[in-house]
């Protein structure tokens, strides 16, 4: 018997590929007679285009063409809300009228022969503007209408509660800041459009690309096997992806187009900056009465972004009483879009920082008042959860971290200089799922070809989708080749959001488990086969043999079957459509941090994490460590480093570059640790997961900010937490 | 990047002679090529000095110590010789940049470093550091990590090296040679403050070339350390940093050799906390009170008014990891 893939610690079926160079990202696909283009960004954040020099950029030895609104082709631009598009107002029309948006909007595009030349012609284009005064302040700029929630009256609530806090927490602007940058190439053949892309969600591009130009999706293959960390960056096509596209149709050429680092920062999305006001209620005992949750969060002046910063507030705890309001505020800026725990990790800094401060307040144990809290059901429409397991993490984590040996009083921890605190906080995600498909072929071989559009930022879904197939159709990991990232295979939706191994993984079960029945029933059918006769539900494949349960010695292999039936394949089509909710579906954690802070000095450092995680089954152990270990890395930048900084004068954003805006680096990264609750989740999916990318994420910036506070008594509720705060 | 060409020199004299034509030396790369990408440095030619035969660290006729000007950090941080004479030297290039950066980037270079100033190495902002005449983005603007000590209305940009601190606080000595000849420049006069020339940085003549940098021979024993702090525990420029080297005897502090980086718009000597250390005995209250006389003259911007209690807080700190309180 072969052990199973599903649960074994694999390492990543494609590491070798990277980690020897060549696995091929979007800018390394080799094409033939590509040319190179340079972004010119806008070097004001609001106004008109008055004029554009692009003369000297011109007579540039290699240069081919300089392309601006003056000359672009207009574009169809049809509506399209099915590429994480925001619902609200209109994407950003690149080259087709002179209206600046924000600073760093791509004003036009140099092509050149050789990517120096490129760059070097764009240094040289002038544009002239007519400026006007940007609002790029999150604080003080008028609000869109609230986006509202009530249960209760909460205001009345907190008029009447024993205890009552109010606070206002701050998040700052992060960017995703993935090592590779985005980058495009296009390739026209008459009315079709070839892309190789760097995206989490080729079919979203796919279908973006064919709305902005007006052909049909069918005409357009977007091409994207390898993403080199995306975080959500790359759920969307931004404008230079149309650029890139419009250039190669204007100069009837393929072009490449890679944005500089500085470029990311204007030209994708971003975590948008938050400002959370929470007032909450309590009895003495801890028992939450109310809470009210008046949220603002940036967003463009063209488009009404919004995320799921609502969901916690309304379900995480109980009681009874909650009002929100959750306002975007327009401003000149580029749209924000989902980063890593997507409004959820803005919301647990809140939620999870104000519920520290009522544990001081009533001289509770942090964790003790969450188990006052913990909700029976999920309060905001009172379905049941399908598994919530927040009291495990919490026992597990205790035990496993020390929490016992952690001093109630804050400050009271002293090592040398250092100040030392424990903290930890709980985290919520939204279970998410959507349609998948999952193409199956199992060759003459008896080797398998799993194909889904989907993509592997980073999670290792090539090797967890590896695992799952192997394990259904009864092949060893090296008989099954899983692969992705091509608007051509069977669609998937985007890989964010923590939904691709419920999806897509569900999706390559079915289709893997349709193929290994197909081949069962064409045995036992088969009077030429060992089993002929046998009942089909005794049958298994292990090591790709066929056999018969109880009696291991009769059977056969695929091979030995295909052959004598002439069949140079199976094929099936697996998918997955997940049925109407009727449980409330969370992925959950609790995450610990110890952190010593350098009282005189102001200094913070992660001493060490544990993360608990409830996400129901984990496929693939070793590359659940990297998913989790990477959030709380992330979640260390989030807390104490990342902050993307807006000259409001001018809406420059003053630190594009990643000398200057900070994630953490090795030494910022101490011990840190991941436990999963055995167990799954058949109601989230067919496979038993809930989805662990996210949930990892969240919880982290909170834990570490109330390890801050019971270090040194200072309640910090802007991040990130730096020297001045402390001093 | 604009166009440029390039050429590699052997010798002294075949460097200075490319020098006199316009160009532009360049050794390990690692600031230069940088700012030549974001379009901030535009020479038209480099001259590639790497081959130079000015690798070598040496001990003086007078017992002080010569680090040639394409030592690299990695090496000069090792060199068993800095190591054991100047640990504040190889603490100060250890806590700089990363190891990659520190196996390519030389001490010449190091020394001749350009600004972390945002807007200076934004070609789209104004910075009469970059272009004389169009203004500071930094007054007004983000100006968190500028310096309190040193600007004038012109520029406010701080001095990014570590090494460069500790080279302040042990008065090193710039060893050039130039059309003219060779001579040495005191490290306080080496790196120029803003005042209303902030292009002009080093005090370095057209086509003079860095050969060495000499640390004076100073009395033993010395014992002497780096502090950087940082937002980011390592790959970070030095919110501050503290060079500190005290020579005790007897119980008494004979010589005292104190620097400030990080706050500065070139590295801050500080005399005054000098002075202040200079016949007494090391407490915890001298520290104290050495380290308060750290901010003199001190005018903070918008973001940064914490440097300056930070700054004293530093050398404070430094103050007792080297003196300890015996």
């Amino acid at each position: 018997m072969s052990r199973q893939a599903v649960g074994a610690p694999l390492s990543r079926v494609d590491g070798r590929l990277k980690v020897t160079g060549r696995a091929m990202y979007a800018a390394d696909h080799p094409t033939d007679g590509v040319v190179h283009a340079a972004v010119v960004g806008s070097t004001v954040a609001r106004g008109r285009i008055t004029g554009i020099d692009a003369r000297a950029a011109l007579a540039l030895s290699g240069v081919l063409k300089v392309i601006s609104h003056r000359n672009a082709p207009r574009l169809a631009y049809r509506p399209n809300p099915s590429s994480n598009n925001p619902e609200g107002g209109e994407r950003l029309h690149v080259f087709q009228d002179d209206k600046v948006l924000f600073h760093g909007q791509p004003v036009a595009v140099v092509v050149a022969t050789t990517p120096e030349a490129a760059q070097h012609g764009a240094s040289l284009v002038e544009v002239r503007y007519d400026a006007e005064k940007p609002s790029t302040d999150l604080t003080g700029t008028p609000a869109h209408a609230p986006v509202t929630y009530a249960r209760g009256d909460a205001d009345q609530a907190m008029r009447s509660a024993a205890v009552r806090l109010e606070m206002t927490y701050r998040t700052t602007r992060n960017h995703h800041n993935a090592l590779e940058p985005h980058a495009t190439i296009a390739r026209w053949d008459g009315d079709r459009l070839t892309v190789w892309d760097k995206t989490q969600w080729v079919v979203g591009t796919q279908k973006e690309l064919a709305a902005v130009f007006g052909i049909e999706p069918d005409a357009v293959r977007v091409i994207s096997p390898c993403v080199g960390g995306a975080f959500g960056s790359g759920l969307r096509a931004w404008p230079h992806v149309t650029i890139a596209a419009l250039a190669a149709r204007e100069l009837a050429r393929p072009v490449k187009l890679v944005l500089t680092r500085k470029q990311l920062y204007s030209g994708t999305g971003y975590r948008p900056a938050y400002e959370y006001h929470l007032r909450l209620g309590s009895d003495r005992r801890g028992r939450l009465i109310a809470m009210v949750h008046d949220i603002k969060a940036e967003t463009s002046s063209y488009e009404d972004f919004e995320e799921g910063v609502l969901a916690a507030g309304q379900m995480l705890y109980s009681m009874p009483h909650v009002r929100q309001a959750y306002r975007t505020v327009p401003l000149d800026v580029n749209t924000p879009l989902y980063m890593r725990g997507p409004g959820h990790a803005t919301a647990a800094f809140a939620i999870e920082s104000a519920l520290d401060e009522l544990a001081h307040e009533l001289d509770i144990d942090p964790i003790e008042l969450r188990r006052r809290n913990e909700p029976s059901e999920d309060e905001s429409d009172g379905t049941p959860f399908s598994t919530r397991r927040l009291r495990e993490c919490y026992t597990l984590g205790a035990r496993e971290f020390g929490w016992d040996r952690r001093a109630p009083e804050p400050r009271s921890t002293r090592d040398g200089d250092w100040l030392i605190g424990m903290g930890m906080a709980a985290g919520v995600h939204t279970t998410r799922r959507n349609p998948a498909q999952a193409r199956v072929l199992l060759d003459a071989r008896g080797s398998a070809l799993v194909e889904a559009a989907t993509s592997d930022m980073g999670p290792g879904t090539c090797t967890a989708m590896t695992q799952v197939a192997a394990d259904a159709l009864g092949l060893t990991v090296r008989a099954v080749d899983f692969r992705l990232g091509d608007s051509t295979m069977p669609p998937t939706p985007a890989h964010g959001g923590s939904q691709t191994m419920a999806s897509v993984g569900s999706a390559v079960q079915d289709g893997c488990d349709q193929l290994r029945r197909q081949a069962i029933e064409l045995a036992v059918a088969d009077e030429r086969s060992p089993l002929h006769g046998a009942d089909a539900g005794d049958v298994a494949v292990t090591d790709g043999r066929l056999h018969v349960k109880d009696d291991p010695a009769r059977g056969e292999t695929y091979q030995q079957l295909l052959a004598r039936n002439n069949r140079t394949r199976l094929e099936t089509l697996g998918s997955f459509t997940p049925e109407e909710p009727r449980f409330s579906m969370y992925a959950y954690g609790a995450t610990f941090a110890e952190v010593a802070v350098d009282h005189r000095l102001g200094l913070v450092r992660v001493r060490r994490m544990l993360g608990v995680y409830d996400v129901g089954r984990i496929i693939s152990p070793k590359l659940a460590d990297s998913q989790a270990l990477g959030g709380m890395v992330g979640g260390i930048g989030t807390a104490l480093l990342e902050h993307t900084v807006t000259d409001h004068r001018d809406g420059r954003i003053v630190n594009a570059n990643l000398a200057d805006y900070l994630v953490p680096v090795n030494a910022d990264v101490p011990d840190l640790r991941a436990i999963y609750l055995d167990g799954e989740d058949r109601e989230a999916s067919p496979i038993g997961v809930k989805g662990l990318g996210e949930v990892v994420h969240i919880g982290v910036a909170p834990a570490i900010a109330n390890a801050v506070f019971h270090a040194t008594g200072r309640r910090i509720r802007r991040l990130p937490i730096t020297a001045e705060a402390l001093l | 990047m604009h166009p440029f060409s390039y050429v590699k020199v052997s010798d002294i004299a075949g460097a200075l002679a490319a020098g006199r034509r316009g160009g532009r030396y360049i050794a390990g790369g690692t600031m230069l090529v940088d700012l030549m990408r974001e379009t901030v440095e535009r020479p038209s030619t480099l001259v590639d000095i790497s081959a130079l035969p000015l690798r070598d660290v040496t001990v003086t006729a007078r017992g002080g110590l010569r680090i040639g000007a394409l030592v690299r950090m990695a090496e000069a941080a090792a060199h068993p010789k800095v190591r054991a004479t100047y640990p504040v030297i190889s603490q100060a290039l250890e806590l700089g940049a990363s190891p990659q950066l520190r196996n390519m980037a030389t001490i010449g270079g190091n020394i001749m470093q350009r600004t972390r100033c945002a807007y200076f190495r934004d070609v789209t902002a104004a910075c009469n550091k970059r272009d004389p005449g169009s203004g500071c983005a930094a007054l007004g603007g983000f100006n968190r990590t500028h310096a309190i000590l040193g600007a004038s209305d012109q520029c406010v940009a701080t001095h990014p090296s570590d090494v460069a601190v500790a080279f302040a606080a042990l008065e090193a000595i710039v060893r050039l040679v130039g059309p003219d000849g060779r001579r040495g420049v005191a490290f306080a006069d080496f790196l120029l403050p803003p005042g209303s020339t902030p292009e002009r940085e080093q005090a370095v003549r057209p086509g003079e070339l860095i050969t060495a940098v000499e640390i004076p021979a100073l009395p033993r024993p010395l014992r002497s350390g780096y502090l950087k702090v940082s937002d980011r525990r390592s790959y970070e420029f030095a919110l501050t940093s503290a060079a500190v080297a005290l020579h005790v005897r007897g119980g008494v502090i004979r010589e005292a050799k104190v620097a400030a980086g990080g706050v500065g718009t070139v590295p801050w000597k500080l005399p005054a906390v000098e002075r202040r250390l200079i016949g007494e005995r090391p407490s915890e209250a001298l520290w104290a009170e050495a380290a308060r006389l750290a901010a003199e003259g001190a005018r903070p911007l918008a973001h940064n008014k914490f440097k300056i209690e930070l700054l004293k807080r530093a050398v404070e700190r430094q103050l007792r990891i080297v003196g300890g309180t015996a």
